[in-house]
């Protein structure tokens, strides 16, 4: 498939935007590949993290925001600590999704985006985390109804998981927060 | 007697209940006073900073000024990712004048940036010293083979996180070794679990925390210690997935650190509240240790 | 009264786009003194020096200011110039408008004017220039070269082959440096040993050539032609004049200890040569570790040696030589790369260099030839190379590419499959840099006829799992991660600078950059050469190196060195301080302040007392003219031709007249 590489000033611009929600400069990189040889999720990435980094070098939005590495990605930083001209990968794999979401291009097929918005979502309510809620959200919003249902007998027992969320709720001050900083970004 | 913030994080009040109970009965032992920050709310951890870079910082400042408002100066998080969250705020902060600006126009009040965050593991090797903590030790961990096993987020990045070495640690081995146990070198400490995507993408978790079982069973360990409910839960409860998966027996009890300075300390188990873990720890911890 | 003439010079676009030199000529016509101004396009084109001749004879100038480039680039061409016209060539100056002017601003109109200015300083200053004249030092016959491997070899060869003498000051008992460790050379596979022993052969047996191996240059003073420096020659407890080399003392010694020559690989005795080849063939006594230094015990040495050479009571000894000219040729280091936690801290024994596996591949190494593991000495059958360890790594090592890894891996990799034709070859690389005669041609045999397999990326972790390494490496040609387990890991780890190169440049007082290379006068046109005049680089202290390149320089280097010794005298520059006798109170605060000894007591009798009191003088071979003394003399007794106090405050003058309350 022929790509046609965008244009200078597209691709400063695009780079401009990952400096400025991360503070890494991505043309720095030239390619050695020590992020992808030690990334340890590499193997169920479609493209290695350092090809990512390269799209983005050449401005290939599309094949950035749609391979699944930006969404497979751990943030383990094995990558940033290794890498020879310091930039913090992780960092930028952050960046992307930031762009990713803002431009309302995520894959629907990653779960992760999914799970990010309802662990949101539950602090949002909570202001703590409520994991059965978190689980049976995600459960259902992937398609997964019965996913690790055979461990919840385990783990309550075990009192891993309450079926009650927490007396104390600071839900309220999160909420507040969340609206300030969405009001902020909008800007 | 010391007297310190305590922010739990979520994972603590729940998958984690064990840490948090093993964390509170050795402070009072090693004369640790942890006050619980009230009103804490969740740091965000990595759905936050996947989605928004200021609601990232913004949520572990909120936690930072409130700890802040008890007149302490430090903060203990137990839980890794909540712990590097909120130093990475802390240091983001301080470096980055707009983004502190902004920090504040969320929050309504300024953090003062006083605050010193750190890890328990930091407060036991730094603060009270590994010296103190042999000389309390009643009950020797004698030939107790113990992979340490540290993660992502307690050592990366070192630039932040300034505490141990990103590709060797040492200060959980240092602590096994002067419990009396022996602390194996092994080359995984750092590897990632697959931290946060127990729930999302467990196939993830399935192959990443297997590898680190499988790795750890043949440097000779006889049960891994951590110091992150994610790393815990990943290793502990999908053991036995993984188990499946790989057609491989593992059974390696995956124990909090201070589970096993709490025994070391003569605790009993159950006050440590090791009945809760999923691989049961206590045949490996009766027969090698004699605990009840 | 000075009639000045001022030369704006273009310098094609370089000045001219962004000064308006028109502007400055026609302003330049009304600064005191100037009878004559016009800008020009190349002033230092042979058109341009014609017009500043027909200048001077048509408006009878006595002084000449050009605007154009640094001094540093051509005050000599308009110094010569000056003098073809009739005058005293230190009745010029040079007003450097580029550099510090066009280059560095981008406001045509404030740029402008702070040329102006400069232009203002220049002929404020040369309307108060006195005539100078040249003089002249005689010169010592004799070139040092610092360092014995490679790199000082060439260059002694060829002083000698000039018909001059050089002296190798060589920090180790034997010369040969580390082109003596290497098993054999790229492009070629000629055997290292066979090409560099006849050449050290060469340099032990001319009479023009005098060796001071186990020695270290400690100080070095004075100026080209005549620099005094003082040698340690270390105690070697080993007469030398009386060893004849027989090797009975090292056979019969009981101590066994790791050879550094071998990279710890094989085994030397306390008495020992570093390898069979040395020069000088005599042995030398380790004393941290021989029984009789530390024990009084042992002794054997001393018995059987036949010919009384054993001295435990040797004591180290300096010398003091001078010489003409110094040419460094020091070398360089390998980079530790135990800095790297992924790669196992140095912790595992089979992670190994480049340099352990050249002594594994030679056949008078440790292991006869053979590639082992250095763990358990069996044979090493699956090899993985990996090229810029602390090479083009900013974060952790060093910023430069090395230069010449890609190559000696290759050779590597192609010898470990003539050793053993089994043995599999990976070698992990980012660009090979194949940019030599034969040199691509070389490296595509390798993957080509001997099969090696070569992938493209940076290892990331290296890590042991039952005895073996695994290495996990990726390779971003086809987009795949890749782990090999290996038996073998040698790392292709960065060239450094010596870690006493920083002293070493102190001492000569030569420039170094940022990594501690020393710096040579100009990149492309002077490379060999220092700002330190005298003083020339050789090999790889000056940036990584390979052998053809090292050579080269060395021949240049030594070249140069031997123009400068074929004169009988060699000028030397009159801007240099003076003492007024008749003010100096002989307090010689002077003498503290200079650098470089130049100022002595000097006796004379007082003009009006008739007493006998001390003074301070310079000697003008040895004075540089920094101004140190010139500032830290109380009485102001000294001044500097070329910049005396006048000049100075003649320039300060100039721009504070009119706008004293401007700026």
């Amino acid at each position: 498939m022929k790509c046609s590489i965008a244009s200078d000033k597209f691709r400063r611009k695009f780079a401009e935007q990952i400096e400025e929600i991360c503070g890494e400069r991505i043309s720095l990189c030239y390619q050695c590949g020590k992020c992808s040889a030690g990334c340890p999720v590499a193997y169920a990435m479609d493209y290695l993290p350092s090809q990512i980094t390269r799209f983005a070098q050449l401005g290939l939005i599309d094949k950035v925001m749609k391979s699944s590495t930006i969404w497979i990605c751990a943030s383990c930083q094995t990558c940033s600590v290794r890498c020879p001209r310091g930039i913090d990968l992780a960092k930028v794999m952050d960046a992307l999704r930031i762009l990713a979401k803002r431009k309302g291009i995520v894959p629907k097929e990653q779960i992760a985006p999914l799970f990010d918005g309802i662990f949101l979502g539950s602090i949002e309510k909570y202001g703590r985390l409520n994991e059965l809620s978190l689980i049976t959200k995600l459960n259902m919003a992937s398609g997964r109804p019965f996913k690790d249902v055979s461990l919840l007998p385990i783990m309550l027992k075990k009192g891993k998981i309450k079926l009650k969320p927490q007396k104390s709720n600071p839900g309220k001050e999160v909420r507040y927060l969340m609206r300030k900083v969405e009001k902020l970004e909008s800007k | 007697m010391m007297k310190v913030a305590y922010y739990p994080g979520c994972s603590l009040h729940s998958t984690a209940r064990e840490y948090d109970i093993s964390f509170q009965l050795v402070c009072r032992k090693l004369g640790i006073e942890l006050q619980e920050i009230p009103h804490w709310v969740c740091c965000g951890s990595s759905p936050a900073h996947v989605t928004s870079h200021l609601l990232s910082i913004a949520l572990p400042c909120k936690n930072l000024i409130l700890a802040e408002e008890m007149g302490l100066d430090t903060v203990v998080a137990p839980c890794a990712a909540c712990f590097n969250r909120l130093k990475i705020a802390k240091q983001e902060v301080a470096e980055d004048s707009k983004l502190k600006k902004e920090v504040q126009e969320v929050l309504g009040k300024p953090s003062a940036g006083k605050i010193e965050v750190k890890h328990p593991l930091q407060v036991i090797i730094e603060d009270v010293g590994l010296k103190k903590v042999e000389e309390m030790t009643r009950r020797k961990l004698q030939g107790l083979r113990v992979a340490s096993y540290y993660g992502c987020l307690l050592v990366r990045p070192p630039s932040v996180i300034n505490f141990d070495d990103p590709e060797d640690p040492q200060s959980m081995d240092n602590l096994v070794s002067a419990l009396g146990g022996e602390a194996l070198p092994w080359a995984f400490k750092t590897e990632c679990c697959g931290a946060s995507f127990s729930l999302s993408e467990t196939d993830i978790v399935f192959e990443l925390s297997g590898e680190i079982l499988n790795e750890a069973l043949e440097a000779g360990a006889e049960c891994i210690l951590v110091a992150c409910p994610l790393c815990q839960s990943n290793l502990d409860l999908r053991q036995k997935g993984i188990e499946k998966r790989r057609g491989k027996k593992f059974n390696l009890p995956i124990l909090y650190f201070t589970e096993l300075l709490g025994l070391a300390l003569g605790m009993s188990m159950r006050q440590l509240g090791l009945s809760r873990h999923i691989v049961n720890p206590s045949k490996l911890l009766e027969r090698k240790l004699a605990v009840t | 009264m000075a009639r000045i003439g001022v030369f704006v010079c273009h310098c094609g676009t370089n000045i001219s786009a962004t000064v308006d030199v028109k502007k400055v000529a026609e302003i330049a016509k009304g600064f005191p003194g100037v009878k004559f101004a016009t800008d020009y396009r190349y002033m230092c084109s042979e058109p341009g020096q014609d017009l500043i001749q027909k200048m001077v004879k048509e408006h009878n100038l006595t002084r000449i200011v050009v605007a154009a480039c640094s001094p540093s680039l051509h005050e000599k061409t308009f110094r010569t110039c000056t003098q073809n016209a009739g005058l005293n060539p230190y009745f010029f100056e040079m007003a450097n408008i580029r550099e510090q002017c066009s280059w560095v601003h981008d406001d045509r109109e404030e740029a402008t004017l702070k040329a102006i200015d400069i232009v203002k300083l220049a002929t404020a200053k040369v309307g108060k220039n006195n005539p100078l004249q040249t003089t002249f030092i005689p010169v010592e016959k004799k070139v040092l070269i610092i360092g014995g491997g490679i790199s000082g070899i060439q260059a002694a060869i060829d002083v000698a082959f000039n018909g001059f003498k050089a002296v190798i000051v060589e920090r180790e008992p034997s010369i040969g440096g580390r082109m003596a460790m290497f098993d054999k050379t790229f492009p070629t596979l000629d055997c290292a040993a066979c090409i560099l022993t006849p050449k050290m052969v060469e340099v032990n047996q001319s009479d023009l050539i005098k060796l001071y191996t186990y020695s270290e240059v400690e100080e070095v003073s004075g100026y080209v032609g005549n620099f005094k420096v003082k040698i340690r020659r270390k105690a070697r407890l080993v007469d030398e004049n009386k060893c004849n080399g027989c090797g009975t003392c090292w056979q019969r010694c009981p101590v066994r200890l790791p050879s550094e020559f071998d990279m710890n690989l094989g085994k030397r005795k306390a008495i020992y040569v570093p390898f069979p080849q040395a020069v000088p063939n005599v042995p030398v006594i380790d004393q941290k570790h021989c029984l009789y230094i530390n024990k009084k015990k042992c002794g054997i040495c001393k018995k059987v040696c036949p010919f009384e050479a054993i001295d435990y009571e040797q004591e180290d000894e300096v010398i003091e030589e001078q010489f003409g000219a110094i040419i460094v040729a020091t070398g360089f280091t390998m980079f530790d790369h135990s800095i790297y936690g992924e790669y196992g801290y140095g912790k595992y024994k089979n992670v190994t260099t480049g340099l352990h596996f050249e002594r594994m591949l030679n056949s008078s190494g440790p292991t006869g030839g053979k590639i082992v593991r250095p763990s358990d000495g069996k044979e090493a059958k699956k090899v993985v190379f990996i090229q810029c360890v602390g090479s083009r790594d900013e974060a952790r090592g060093m910023p430069y590419c090395s230069r010449l890894c890609c190559m000696y891996t290759a050779k590597q990799a192609l010898l470990l499959k003539e050793h053993n034709p089994e043995a599999e070859a990976y070698v992990f690389y980012i660009d090979i840099r194949a940019a030599g005669k034969n040199y691509e041609e070389f490296v595509e045999r390798v993957q080509d006829e001997y099969g090696a397999t070569y992938l493209r990326g940076r290892v990331s972790k290296i890590f042991q799992r039952n005895g073996r390494l695994m290495v996990r490496g990726c390779d971003t040609l086809s987009g795949t991660q890749i782990e090999i387990d290996a038996d073998l890991v040698v790392l292709a780890t960065a060239l450094i600078a010596r870690p006493d190169a920083i002293k070493l440049a102190q001492m000569l007082h030569i420039p170094y950059d940022q990594n501690r290379l020393f710096t040579e006068a100009h990149p492309k046109l002077a490379p060999v050469e220092t700002v330190t005049t005298g003083v020339f680089l050789t090999g790889a202290c000056q940036s990584p190196k390979d052998i053809p390149d090292t050579v080269a320089t060395a021949s240049a280097a030594s070249v140069k060195a031997c123009g400068l010794l074929s004169h009988e005298k060699l000028p030397i520059d009159p801007q240099i301080a003076r003492v007024d006798v008749e003010i100096c109170s002989g307090c010689l605060a002077c003498k503290e302040v200079c650098p470089f000894g130049a100022i002595e007591k000097e006796e004379i009798v007082d003009r009006v007392t008739q007493q006998k009191r001390w003074v301070a003088k310079v000697a003008p071979s040895l004075c540089n003219g920094c101004g140190a003394c010139n500032t830290a003399c109380r009485p102001g007794a000294i001044d500097l031709d070329g910049f005396t106090e006048e000049q100075i405050f003649g320039q300060i003058e100039s721009l504070t007249a009119d706008k004293g309350n401007e700026r």
